[in-house]
């Protein structure tokens, strides 16, 4: 028990911030929330998960990847894949020219499914394909690019070239994957509508119970000695290297981590908002959720989700309110939090919450916990010492 | 003196306001009386005594913003005419205008909130057939009804839209006829960019080349969208000397074709081509002097001579600028609030059900639209007359062919 409290929870503090975020994506936002807007959130709240994956990768392994809606959209299409062929019965496809076939792929002059698709007939495959296909993808990715010593800036460039390829290949064959107008009119999960308003609020639970859950996996493989590596080599790369740790297989194994937590998203996505297309997989949402990651602060796992909240309810208020001036507007948030805030929502929490009397407690001793548990975890990253922080990852 | 004078001149036009206040609002009781709100609206759309709000659901923002604008314009401009004309039974239209951000998810929720949040009696708006799969299956889920503007490839009849832009073979087919006879076409080349409007459009085209007019097809090629190199493609048309050029390039890819088309020395000197996708607003960009002699086949241009274009194209300038133009999409835009209003007025009522049910008798017609008579078919599209425009320098086109009405026909059988 006491295991679980300080690894998966982080602590006092940390089980605290958790139990925060439960009560509000739990029981205050389904509370009050009507279902349109609960359904926004959840589809605000699969992006959370592309921003946790950051924290992992770019937060504390340093590595920026500018590809994660490669990940995103891998696992999404799995899971568009499965219920579009579900979707597509001989009965609801009669007027095609191959009926039980889905709907582009008699447009583009397929006559039978191809063997790709075959397999996603399962709902077991498909579960598989959402965990294995993006970890694979990534595994080869980051085997050939780590391998080589492939990192810094280089990565994040590879990682968007690949983004861009990616795009270009969906919409370019658009006879197996739907194209620019991607995979649409979904309909039912193993027989099961989830166009109606109880399978919405269904799923939205599931999504925020498995975000939460993520966010407890995350925080225990950072409070692990793989954690405190990840740190090191983030500011002493070859310091770690000379100690004798194979520093390639480190970033390979967390890149493949943070590809399955976005493909998860990326899934929960297509169950909530009923299709996927190609404008999720591209350089834009990729940066985008770069974007939220940087707002709710790279190195905190709960500050994250906050900050993809506030920017996707930022854009959407925006957008409803100032149909022609909302993209100035979110330009204007970006830029106030970048210029003012370089870390983010969680470095605002950290640098104002101890002013507040009422609030002091809290933070005093989560900061306690975070040091207890893990050593090297400090908010700004400009003031770690590179020493202490390697000298913690040895200890 | 000064002061007596403006306190007449005060009282006077008071009057006179409050005559035309008063006649209005009699009128306008005298109407929404005879359409008790209770009656009109049994779903909960939002209606009221005086005013029913509709949405305006296009791209403001993005790449789309060039196309849709025109788009937009148009029905704000319909739904101002029809309101100084007394609104709809009874009623003002009030709009809530929504940005797409040429997004295709963002059109997914902005059109879940115009229905379940806003409660929209009908929604003008969508432009590419991918932002239309998006919306689809929330419209039939809502049952909310769409009208959509823009010609398209088929293959679709949804209850809860109202196709009011030419379907595929009602714009190809008569265009393919023409080109035959007209300029005795043997050889064809196909060129399209990559995604499911040119693809479709060039299979029916395909298949009636060549098994109605015993013609060949010498090449059938796709771009990626924005695609700007087409000198390769432009290599093989020098090859295969086709008698004619059958293209639907789209977007920024258009500027990059007909301005490289003619800097390798192929006009409309030394070579026919019909084009599916280049409409004045494209003209704008692509310049008049890159494109002049070509041929567009759409079911309406800007230059069409009858008093209805005449008055619509004045009524635009005056609301959207002197530079303003007016492309087949945007008419067929203007003609949704019309034909929403006659099918309302029609069947007495804005639930949606009752809407569509006087939509598919095939009696909604428009005598007023600038593109001539236009008439609602049961299956959701409008029949139409298919033109031909030549292009001239000054980004207007000449109409060189004009069809009867042409049946739409979403689902051509033979062509799929």
């Amino acid at each position: 028990m006491n295991f679980v409290y300080e690894r998966f929870l982080g602590g006092k503090n940390g089980a605290l911030a958790i139990a925060i975020l439960a009560i509000l994506i739990l029981v205050i936002f389904p509370l009050f929330l009507d279902a349109f807007r609960l359904n926004l959130v959840g589809k605000y709240l699969t992006f959370a998960f592309a921003a946790v994956s950051l924290v992992l990768l770019w937060g504390y392994g340093g590595i920026l990847s500018l590809g994660q809606g490669v990940f995103f959209g891998l696992g999404g299409y799995a899971m568009a894949m499965f219920l579009k062929l579900e979707a597509s019965d001989p009965e609801s496809t009669k007027i095609q020219t191959t009926p039980g076939i889905p709907d582009f792929m008699d447009w583009n002059q397929l006559y039978e499914l191809p063997w790709f698709w075959i397999p996603f007939e399962s709902f077991t495959f498909t579960l598989l394909a959402i965990i294995l296909v993006p970890s694979i993808f990534a595994f080869i990715i980051g085997y050939s690019m780590f391998k080589r010593r492939v990192g810094g800036v280089y990565f994040a460039i590879i990682t968007q070239v690949i983004a861009v390829i990616l795009t270009v290949l969906i919409v370019g064959q658009q006879g197996y994957t739907g194209g620019i107008n991607g995979i649409t009119d979904l309909k039912t999960l193993n027989g099961w509508d989830i166009r109606t308003d109880s399978a919405k609020l269904a799923l939205y639970f599931i999504n925020a119970l498995l975000l939460l859950g993520v966010i407890m996996l995350s925080k225990f493989i950072l409070t692990s000695k793989f954690g405190q590596l990840l740190l090191a080599m983030k500011d002493k790369e070859d310091r770690v290297r000379f100690s004798g740790y194979d520093v390639s297989n480190f970033k390979i194994f967390v890149f493949c981590v943070s590809a399955v937590i976005a493909a998860i998203g990326g899934a929960m996505f297509t169950l909530q908002v009923g299709f996927m297309s190609p404008s999720f997989v591209g350089i834009v949402p990729s940066i985008e959720m770069v974007i939220f990651a940087a707002v709710g602060g790279r190195m905190s796992l709960i500050g994250v989700v906050y900050g993809t909240l506030l920017v996707n309810f930022g854009k959407t208020g925006f957008s409803e309110t100032f149909p022609e001036l909302w993209l100035f507007l979110m330009g204007g948030l970006f830029i106030a939090v970048v210029m003012f805030f370089p870390n983010g929502l969680a470095g605002i929490w950290n640098k104002y919450a101890p002013k507040v009397p009422f609030l002091r407690p809290l933070v005093n001793s989560s900061t306690n916990a975070e040091t207890k548990s893990a050593p090297a975890k400090i908010e700004s990253e400009s003031t770690i010492e590179p020493e202490s922080t390697t000298e913690g990852a040895k200890s | 003196m000064s002061y007596f004078s403006r306190r007449k001149f005060l009282g006077k036009t008071g009057a006179l306001l409050s005559a035309m206040v008063a006649a209005g609002f009699i009128t306008s009781t005298a109407m929404a009386a005879d359409y008790p709100t209770a009656e009109v609206n049994t779903t909960g759309l939002a209606v009221t005594d005086d005013t029913v709000t509709v949405g305006i659901l296009h791209s403001l923002t993005g790449t789309m913003a060039i196309s849709e604008t025109g788009a937009q314009e148009a029905e704000k401009l319909a739904i101002k005419q029809i309101n100084e004309s007394g609104g709809i039974l009874g009623r003002q239209i009030k709009i809530i205008q929504e940005d797409g951000a040429s997004d295709w998810p963002t059109f997914a929720e902005k059109s879940r909130k115009l229905l379940r949040n806003d409660k929209v009696a009908a929604v003008f708006g969508c432009w590419t057939s991918a932002s239309r799969k998006a919306v689809l299956p929330i419209f039939e889920q809502e049952n909310g009804i769409l009208y959509y503007p823009t010609f398209y490839e088929g293959l679709e009849q949804s209850k809860n839209v109202i196709y009011t832009g030419q379907e595929a073979t009602q714009q190809i087919l008569a265009g393919l006829d023409w080109v035959a006879e007209e300029k005795g076409a043997k050889t064809y080349f196909l060129i399209g960019s990559d995604y499911i409007w040119p693809r479709t459009s060039m299979k029916i085209a395909r298949i009636h080349i060549e098994k109605v007019l015993g013609g060949q097809v010498v090449g059938e090629e796709y771009k990626p969208l924005g695609d700007t190199q087409f000198g390769s493609i432009i290599n093989r048309i020098r090859l295969r000397k086709p008698d004619v050029i059958f293209a639907a390039v789209v977007g920024g890819s258009n500027v990059a074709w007909f301005k490289q088309l003619n800097a390798a020395g192929i006009t409309s000197k030394n070579q026919t081509l019909l084009t599916l996708s280049v409409t004045e607003d494209e003209v704008l960009g692509i310049g008049g002097e890159n494109l002049e002699g070509f041929y567009s086949v759409m079911k309406y241009f800007q230059s069409l001579d009858n008093p209805n274009n005449v008055e619509f194209v004045k009524a635009f300038k005056e609301m959207h600028g002197a530079d303003s133009v007016i492309g087949d999409v945007t008419q067929a835009a203007y003609l949704g609030p019309w034909l929403w209003k006659a099918a309302v007025e029609k069947a007495g009522s804005f639930d949606i059900d009752k809407i569509v049910e006087v939509s598919r008798t095939g009696e909604i017609e428009l005598d007023t639209a600038p593109e001539g008579y236009v008439k609602l078919h049961p299956n959701h599209h409008l029949w139409s007359k298919t033109r031909i425009g030549q292009w001239n320098r000054d980004g207007q086109a000449t109409v060189v062919f004009e069809s009867d009405l042409i049946e739409p026909n979403p689902f051509p059988e033979g062509y799929q």
